[in-house]
């Protein structure tokens, strides 16, 4: 088994110049995926890709997997141009992509197979690989019969047996549940400081604050639409890494409030128009929020990394249900901390129709695409519009999958504060008979 | 641990044992036979045996039909692998050919029987074989598209990731097409190749007895000891046939169908552990012999490193899309169809308007419409017979266990030799034969409805049950609100099946002989029929137009009955 070279610690590995990726778009211009992002990789490293989900990170990595060419800018690997998937990189999975029908040995032996590799050869390096993420036993079994930890391992095994220079992983722990991930990550980190694996660096992306700061020597955070480099920190501390240590908490709620900044009401006032991007918050969380916020120990101010840890909530979860409290002017984000506002304290206190009300207020008054609806069926002798006209519209300035969410936001909250009604079989939004 | 990719049958001692014996004897019997059977078909046309009604001779009748049967099916695993992939891998391809998939699975293909004997009695002229090809080709053609759909449909829906991932570990496509995608596709094309050769069984007796204007020709087997008895008008040689198509359908249920499904569970795409069925007494056989586990091993090591060859050089590139280029390709492409839609057009004009006439339109328009309300009529009875019946045996498992095999084994059954004891009965009763032909239609393909149904029942949630027995919600309102929508999207796979093999057998139950009494019903399959027996060679141009009309009202049901609920039962009424 190969283990880290010493002598080419300062090679870069992979270096990307200056990449944008758009999605193309016939009617209107290209819409950015990710603008003008910079890597480099060098050998003996473990990089972190962080943001929110959309920020264009998975792209990056598929980018420098060679899955994926990118609209402009250049990727090279080993100093070479890259052109399409690479010798010496392996990959691993969110949802592991194992093959159902291929037993574990047989999946392990997958890559190799596709080199080309004799089957005795291939044979002991799949032992090899499987022993070595603690697999051993279960050569013979098939992926359905192993629990969601063991099918990562699998998918580590895969990726190593054929011992690639850069290993890249896309949220490898996020499909587990906590404890799994959190001995899935410790293992990995200590076979990589044993210098067992047969790996010079490590790309992850992951949209976990913490799991960046235990795993990567880098962090790269990604700023959502388009995705960006927001900003590059080296995580100081040597592993194995303590997350009670306060240095490292301190770390964690520095990334949270640099990640809380980039929110858009804040830094730069972006005036929230027809076209702005929503997400479909569910009202009852945003509700169940704002009650928690308001009570004790909050009392009406909290901060971020504490509140994810005490309501279990990724961060991908979290810091929407703030930006749509935000939005809304129930809450406030600064400084990675979430506030109540007057507005938001009168909301927690009323009954379930004044709560509405103040909903419906708050709508019309914060988001123009709300208020547009409305308008429009009030105009419309037969309070019907078809939902159409309003996606095509969003679909000019966002990708399909934004104007979706959008869509989705704008027709929750507005059945939810009673200010039309929607059918989904016409896809027509209307006014009930007590709306009108 | 080989790279194996079926190891269904792996075994590790080596030695033969009294399986081996055993299996071998079978085996050698099966090849003899086959061979024994495959002589008959250089033999010159005049040559061909009467068909004796001595049951003696129904197992050789039997081998025969069923050597049919399996020549066909090869014949469509052959289509089915290059016709869909084509269709899945190319773009510009996939535009064509999967609407013409689409309009041929609507197309009465027995109607063409005419034609295809003529051709391929012109390919061989004076030689069995010509006959016997055209069988063939006709029992392909009931098999061939719903499988190269199943594969064509699997190929599209192959997971992203799984897609992402082969590319990252850079499978050849070669290695991608037989690592991932046929196994992702199995469950769902062996499934389909069953359904198929159930179906196929009703048209290998159809096509063995074939009528072209003046003269038939009868090739040995079941379904033209089924035509002789009935000429000579011999109840007890039907029901010798029944028996032994009785015998030989349990024997390819038990030895092929069973034995397929149970092993193309392991490649069912799911990560949860299911309860699975006891492997079928065959598989369990097989895996028990020790020399035939051995060669089954040696065979699958071959196919594996034939299958695992990279072939074809990696993909090195990912290409950039230029829609500039791929655009003007897509114009040329448009273009050329374009073209040969055109021509394709005023060929048809001139040959239809030389031979027929609006009347004849008119004609065939209104026996369509007859033929309609008898399909919708029999669709409504089976449906408010079957559904109760398949309702109250798929709440009850013990009897749904039992119930699935014999409706799915009644699926298979070839429908048209039970069709004499109709007619006797008509003709003894002199009963009106535009009603009591009727059933004939149906007789086969109810049963597609039973077994949708037991199984949508089976699948109904238990906790839904128990709500609604919490409420004591009962009478017609479990009906509406409970039942009928848990079952309805399984109700609407079945009925689509069978409401198209209803219009598929119109063409052989509305006209049906015994002896010289000729019994007719209005309706376009008997005018298809008609149209076949006319002049010397069969009257082409009406056949073609009642086959093109027939087609259309297949179409037509399907677009405007059986589209719009099966994606209003996709959409509302799953419980995914």
């Amino acid at each position: 088994m190969d283990t880290i070279d010493t002598r080419v610690k300062t090679d870069n590995l992979v270096e990307v110049r200056g990449v944008r990726q758009s999605y193309h778009k016939d009617s209107s211009a290209d819409l950015l995926v990710l603008d003008n992002v910079d890597l480099t990789l060098r050998s003996g490293e473990i990089v972190g890709l962080l943001g929110r989900s959309g920020s264009g990170k998975s792209t990056l990595l598929r980018i420098v997997s060679g899955l994926l060419r990118p609209t402009s800018g250049d990727v090279s690997w080993r100093g070479a141009s890259l052109l399409g998937p690479a010798e010496g990189v392996a990959m691993v999975f969110q949802s592991f992509a194992l093959f159902p029908w291929l037993t574990v040995q047989e999946n392990v032996e997958l890559g190799l197979e596709a080199q080309g590799v004799a089957r005795a050869e291939r044979e002991k390096r799949a032992e090899q690989a499987i022993d070595l993420i603690g697999l051993g036993g279960y050569e013979s079994a098939y992926p359905k019969e192993l629990s969601g930890g063991m099918r990562q391992r699998v998918g580590l095994a895969r990726a190593i047996v054929v011992h690639p220079d850069l290993l890249l992983m896309d949220e490898p722990f996020s499909a587990l549940d906590v404890l799994t991930a959190e001995t899935l990550r410790t293992d990995l980190i200590d076979l990589w400081m044993d210098g067992k694996l047969p790996i010079k660096s490590v790309l992850m992306v992951t949209h976990n604050i913490e799991e960046a700061v235990l795993m990567c020597d880098r962090v790269l955070v990604f700023s959502s639409n388009p995705g960006r480099v927001a900003s590059e920190l080296i995580v100081p501390f040597a592993h194995p890494r303590n997350r009670l240590d306060p240095a490292f908490r301190q770390m964690v709620d520095d990334i949270y409030a640099l990640m809380t900044r980039r929110a858009p009401a804040k830094s730069t006032p972006t005036p929230v128009t027809t076209a702005t991007a929503l997400y479909p918050v569910s009202t009852n969380i945003m509700a169940g929020l704002l009650e928690t916020l308001a009570a004790a120990p909050y009392s009406g101010r909290a901060d971020l990394p504490a509140l994810a840890a005490a309501l279990q909530l990724e961060l991908d979860e979290l810091l929407p249900l703030g930006e749509a409290l935000q939005l809304l002017r129930f809450g406030t984000l600064a400084d990675g901390d979430l506030l109540v506002t007057e507005t938001g304290r009168q909301f927690v206190a009323a009954d379930t129709d004044p709560r509405k009300a103040l909903f419906a207020a708050a709508l019309r008054a914060h988001v123009p695409l709300v208020a547009q609806i409305r308008q429009v069926l009030d105009e419309r002798w037969n309070h019907r519009a078809s939902a159409v006209r309003f996606r095509d519209e969003l679909e000019d300035v966002m990708s399909p999958e934004y104007a979706d969410n959008t869509m989705s936001a704008v027709i929750a909250w507005g059945r939810y504060a009673e200010l039309y009604s929607y059918d989904e079989d016409a896809d027509q939004f209307y006014l009930d008979e007590d709306e009108e | 641990m080989s790279g194996t990719t079926f190891p269904a049958f792996a075994s590790v001692r080596r030695l033969p044992n009294l399986f081996d014996v055993a299996a071998i004897i079978c085996i050698g019997g099966l090849i003899f036979a086959f061979a024994s059977g495959a002589r008959h078909t250089v033999a010159p046309l005049t040559a061909m045996d009467a068909i004796h009604l001595d049951p003696s001779y129904l197992p050789g009748y039997a081998l025969r039909t069923t050597l049919r049967m399996f020549a066909a099916l090869a014949c469509s695993l052959v289509f089915t692998f290059t016709y869909a992939t084509w269709a899945a891998k190319s773009r510009r391809a996939g535009k064509v050919l999967v609407p013409v998939l689409d309009i041929l699975q609507s197309v009465p293909i027995i109607g063409f029987l005419t034609f295809t004997v003529v051709f391929f009695m012109g390919l061989f002229p004076g030689r069995v074989l010509g006959v016997e090809l055209a069988a063939i080709f006709a029992i392909f053609t009931s098999q061939a598209w719903n499988m190269a759909f199943s594969l064509y449909q699997s190929l599209k829906t192959v997971p992203a990731d799984l897609v992402e991932c082969a590319t990252a570990f850079q499978l050849s496509p070669w290695q991608k097409f037989w690592r991932m995608e046929v196994p992702f596709a199995m469950p769902g094309l062996v499934w389909n190749t069953m359904m198929s050769m159930s179906g196929g069984w009703f048209f290998v007796v159809a096509s063995e007895a074939v009528t072209v204007g003046d003269s038939t020709w009868k090739l040995p087997g079941i379904g033209s000891y089924v035509a002789q008895a009935l000429e000579e008008r011999d109840i007890a040689a039907v029901f010798y046939a029944i028996g032994a198509m009785l015998v030989v359908i349990l024997l390819y249920d038990q030895l092929l169908f069973r034995p397929l499904v149970a092993w193309s569970a392991k490649f069912r795409f799911e990560m949860t552990a299911s309860a699975e069925a006891e492997d079928p007494w065959v598989l369990k056989l097989l895996r028990r012999t020790r020399l035939l586990s051995a060669i089954v091993d040696r065979l699958v090591f071959v196919f594996n490193a034939a299958t695992g060859m990279r072939l074809a050089r990696r993909t090195r590139l990912i290409p950039k899309a230029s829609p500039a280029v791929s655009r003007v390709w897509d114009i040329v492409w448009v273009g050329l169809l374009v073209v040969a839609v055109l021509v394709a057009l005023w060929k048809i004009t001139t040959y239809v308007s030389a031979a027929l006439t609006w009347g004849d339109l008119g004609e065939a328009l209104l026996d369509g419409v007859y033929t309609m309300i008898r399909v919708i009529v029999l669709m409504i009875l089976a449906t408010a017979f079957w559904v109760p019946v398949g309702v109250w045996l798929g709440l009850r498992p013990t009897w749904a266990r039992r119930a699935q095999p014999v409706a799915q084994f009644l699926a298979a059954f070839p429908a048209n030799l039970f069709f004499p004891i109709f007619v006797v009965a008509i003709v003894h009763f002199d009963l009106n034969r535009d009603i009591w032909l009727t059933p004939l239609m149906v007789l086969g393909t109810q049963w597609y409805i039973l077994f949708n149904v037991v199984a949508g029942a089976a699948a109904f949630p238990g906790d839904l049950l128990e709500v609604s027995k919490n409420f004591r919600i009962g009478g017609w309102l479990w009906w509406r609100r409970v039942m009928l929508p848990g079952i309805f999207s399984y109700y609407v796979t079945g009925a689509i099946t069978a409401s198209g093999g209803s219009w598929n057998a119109a063409i052989v139950a509305e006209v049906v002989t015994w002896g010289s009494d000729r019994l007719q019903a209005h309706g376009l399959g008997a005018y298809i029929a008609q149209a076949s027996t006319e002049g010397a060679s069969g009257n082409t141009p009406k056949v073609v137009l009642g086959v093109v009309v027939m087609s259309g009202f297949v179409l037509l049901f399907n677009r405007l009955v059986w589209r719009p609920m099966y994606s209003y039962a996709a959409r509302r009424l799953t419980f995914a």
